[in-house]
């Protein structure tokens, strides 16, 4: 069964790492949707990709990637217990006042950001689940769009709640 | 649900403590790295941006360097040193056009997992990105046919990158790993030490195993009806001949190999059936099929042995043991699977095997091997030239002491050799497996006789294979490694001919190679010998005198073009629809 999981591996942070990780995606043949990198100290830095494929595909794009010397640690997150996030900047086109406080107060339902302001477009900011976001696209595409950059999925598991199981 | 994870960490040690900090260049610190490796020989061409190694070189007596005449075959010499010796294999070249004729020999060392350092010389850290003259992005080409490369950038770094090197080219399953030296970093003075550790993540050379599946997979094997063994080579990389021997002794089960693992079972074994796959034998294609269970040692089931894959596993319960976790469930499912070192694998399997003790009866199966083994023989696909390579390899046998070293290249000749050429020891059958590379066997066959300058080597060839890489001859003569080189001489492509003629409809599309040259007088002309062979008498005469000549010995032996390679499973079909011919 072709399942959507979330790949994260800590890597060394040093230059060529993410050719090298991209480069074994490329060469593998493997149907990477998104993928994420931030440094966490100066040591390693974190990549989070989402990817399509059956259990053994995951599992090869894992052990695959766990040979190359500069993965420090790659596995599968558990989706029911990690917090995904993306974020969002879409600049919208703004034909008069009226069309602006409407925009505006999308955003606000969204709990976004209007981060600027110009007399033909503004941008907005907005943070959340990819779902999240394409509902706010959507919205906002009666408007105008002109530019979106979204940044990919970046996630976290939980820890255990205290005193849960 | 099962996570999946994994935090591997490997300290290294790198090199002795206490030595002391010298003022070197980083040219001489990549020497004394080398030598600190125990490196013998090294097989390359020098080039502007390896002067400075070179240099250095030039008052190493430690070393020995064998001046090449393509950088293709430095890495296929390396190569052939490394599969005969077990060592890791050295090879070098310029930067640009240097380091990009290194890439097939690499690609090559990659799909059959052979230990070798490349070493590369690269245009001056400040000129890199420029297209500076000879710049080549050699990381970027061979970052997918590399286990890893590297390229320091300052003298200091340059142990540590050797000491690395050679760390992750031999360690848990091998494969080629590439040093890009900077020039001005060849040149530059640095405080060198030989001292420290490294840290080195994705890496276990021995990862736990689990004894429970050890047990249960025990249990598997032991009641067995028609337990059946496939030996790759993980078994020859991991030395576990021996263990393979005693478990299917023990377990009375019949044992195929891949190419690769040809010579890891001994092919005068009653229980051996030699290679299995689009061109294994009839034995071997036919029993996996009667087997309930397979024993999977250091395989990673590539098309040209499984054939079509579905086939391949239906009916039959699967035992996967290798070091590569990457491999379990690549290309075959497997049922069970023990993540380990081939030769611990089996060690523990067979101890487990004896210390539960009671199994089936196998005597039936025995039998039912024999018996096929026997068909094998039987049904041949009948001669059609006056003199035919199933019968000349026979005789090359018997004319061989039992160590002597086969290479080959690619094409028929690479079928015939694995079918026909029986092969007793390990490390004693040379061949590109998996990628395939016609012009690897003459190279890999001085590099083998570097390695073991005792022992006869040989290289079955064809002709057009020979073509690819024949300048060596030069090599071979003037650095005095004679072998023997036996062209199966058919004047076409003979390999891609059959295709032609089995699936093609006789349409010969750029296959012929015509009458020339003359290999006799191109041998001559570079100053090793030829002889020109047409009937069975002279072959033996021919081998004879090749043996004990001490310059390489071309035999051009003349073959028909219509010979065909049987049996032979047509690509893309299941291993029952292999086509005997006979
Ligand atoms: C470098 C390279 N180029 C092309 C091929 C494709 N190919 C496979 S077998 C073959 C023919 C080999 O001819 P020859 O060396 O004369 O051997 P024969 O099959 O006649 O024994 C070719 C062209 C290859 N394997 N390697």
């Amino acid at each position: 069964m072709e399942r959507e999981e979330i790949i994260e591996a800590i890597v060394e942070h040093r230059p060529g790492v993410l050719f090298r990780v991209s480069n074994l995606i490329r060469r593998r043949n493997f149907n990477i949707e998104t993928i994420t990198v931030g440094r966490v100290n100066h040591e390693t830095a974190r990549m989070t990709m989402t990817i399509k494929g059956e259990r053994e595909i995951i599992d090869q794009v894992i052990n695959q990637l766990s040979k190359l010397m500069e993965v420090i640690k790659v596995r599968k997150l558990n989706q029911k217990n990690t917090v995904k996030r993306e974020l969002a900047l879409i600049k919208v086109k703004v034909n008069d006042n009226l069309s602006r406080s409407d925009i505006i107060h999308c955003i606000d339902v969204f709990r976004g950001q209007v981060v600027d302001v110009s007399s033909k477009s503004l941008i907005a900011e907005i943070t959340g689940t990819p779902d999240k976001i394409n509902a706010f696209i959507q919205l906002l595409s009666s408007y105008g769009i002109k530019e979106v950059a979204r940044t990919g999925i970046t996630a976290m598991e939980r820890d255990r709640k205290l005193g849960g199981s | 649900m099962e996570k999946v994870q994994r935090t591997w960490r490997r300290i290294v040690k790198l090199f002795e403590v206490n030595s002391i900090v010298e003022e070197l260049t980083g040219a001489e610190a990549l020497v004394k790295a080398l030598i600190r490796e125990r490196v013998e020989v090294i097989f390359g061409i020098p080039g502007g941006a390896t002067i400075p190694i070179y240099d250095y070189l030039y008052d190493v007596d430690e070393i020995r360097h064998i001046l090449v005449r393509h950088e293709q075959c430095a890495a296929h010499m390396a190569d052939g040193y490394a599969r005969a010796s077990g060592k890791t294999g050295v090879c070098m070249a310029t930067s640009g056009p240097g380091a990009t004729n290194l890439v097939t020999g690499i690609a090559t060392a990659y799909m059959d997992s052979t230990p070798i350092v490349a070493i590369t010389g690269q245009v001056p850290t400040s000129m890199i990105g420029k297209d500076a003259f000879q710049e080549t992005d050699i990381i970027g080409i061979t970052a997918s046919i590399t286990k890893h490369n590297i390229q320091p950038v300052k003298p200091e770094e340059v142990p540590l990158a050797v000491r690395k090197a050679f760390y992750i080219a031999s360690t848990s399953r091998p494969g080629p790993v590439l040093i890009d030296m900077p020039k001005d970093v060849q040149i530059k003075k640095g405080k060198i030490s030989f001292e420290g550790e490294i840290r080195l993540h994705s890496l276990c050379s021995n990862p736990k195993v689990d004894e429970k599946k050890v047990e249960s997979i025990s249990r598997i094997l032991l009641n067995a009806e028609t337990p059946f063994i496939l030996a790759g080579g993980g078994v020859i990389k991991a030395n576990a001949s021996r263990e393979l021997m005693k478990i299917s002794e023990f377990l009375r089960a019949p044992v195929a190999t891949t190419f690769m693992g040809k010579g890891g079972f001994p092919e005068n074994h009653e229980l051996s059936l030699g290679p299995i796959g689009m061109h294994g034998t009839y034995a071997a294609n036919r029993l996996i099929r009667e087997a309930d269970v397979l024993l999977a040692v250091g395989v990673r089931f590539s098309d040209r042995t499984t054939g079509e894959t579905e086939s391949f596993s239906s009916n039959l319960e699967i035992i996967h043991v290798d070091i590569d976790r990457a491999e379990i469930n690549k290309n075959v499912r497997a049922d069970h699977s023990l993540l380990t070192d081939v030769k611990t694998g089996l060690d523990m399997l067979y101890r487990k095997l004896r210390g539960i003790g009671s199994q089936k009866n196998r005597k039936k199966w025995v039998k039912r091997v024999s018996e096929m083994k026997e068909n094998s023989e039987r049904i041949q696909a009948p001669p059609i030239g006056k003199i035919n390579p199933p019968r000349l390899l026979k005789l090359l046998r018997k004319l061989l002491p039992e160590k002597a070293i086969v290479t080959t290249e690619v094409g028929q000749n690479q079928a015939w050799a694995a079918l026909y050429f029986k092969v007793y020891h390990p490390r004693t059958f040379i061949t590109s497996g998996g990628l395939g590379t016609m012009g690897f066997g003459f190279p890999a066959a001085l590099g083998a006789k570097v390695a073991k300058p005792n022992e006869p080597v040989v290289d079955i060839a064809g002709d057009g294979s020979f073509l690819m890489t024949c300048q060596e001859l030069a090599t071979s003569v003037r650095e005095e490694i004679p072998v023997v080189v036996v062209i199966f001489n058919n004047r076409v492509l003979g390999m891609v001919a059959q295709w032609q003629r089995l699936f093609y409809g006789r349409r010969y599309s750029q296959v012929n190679l015509g009458e020339t040259p003359d290999f006799v007088k191109l041998a001559k002309a570079f100053g090793a010998e030829g002889i020109r062979v047409e009937t069975y008498e002279d072959f033996k005469e021919a081998v004879k005198e090749g043996l004990r000549n001490n310059v390489t010995t071309v035999l051009d032996v003349i073959i028909s073009p219509e010979e065909n390679v049987f049996p032979m499973v047509p690509p893309g079909k299941s291993l029952d629809d292999m086509i005997t011919g006979g």
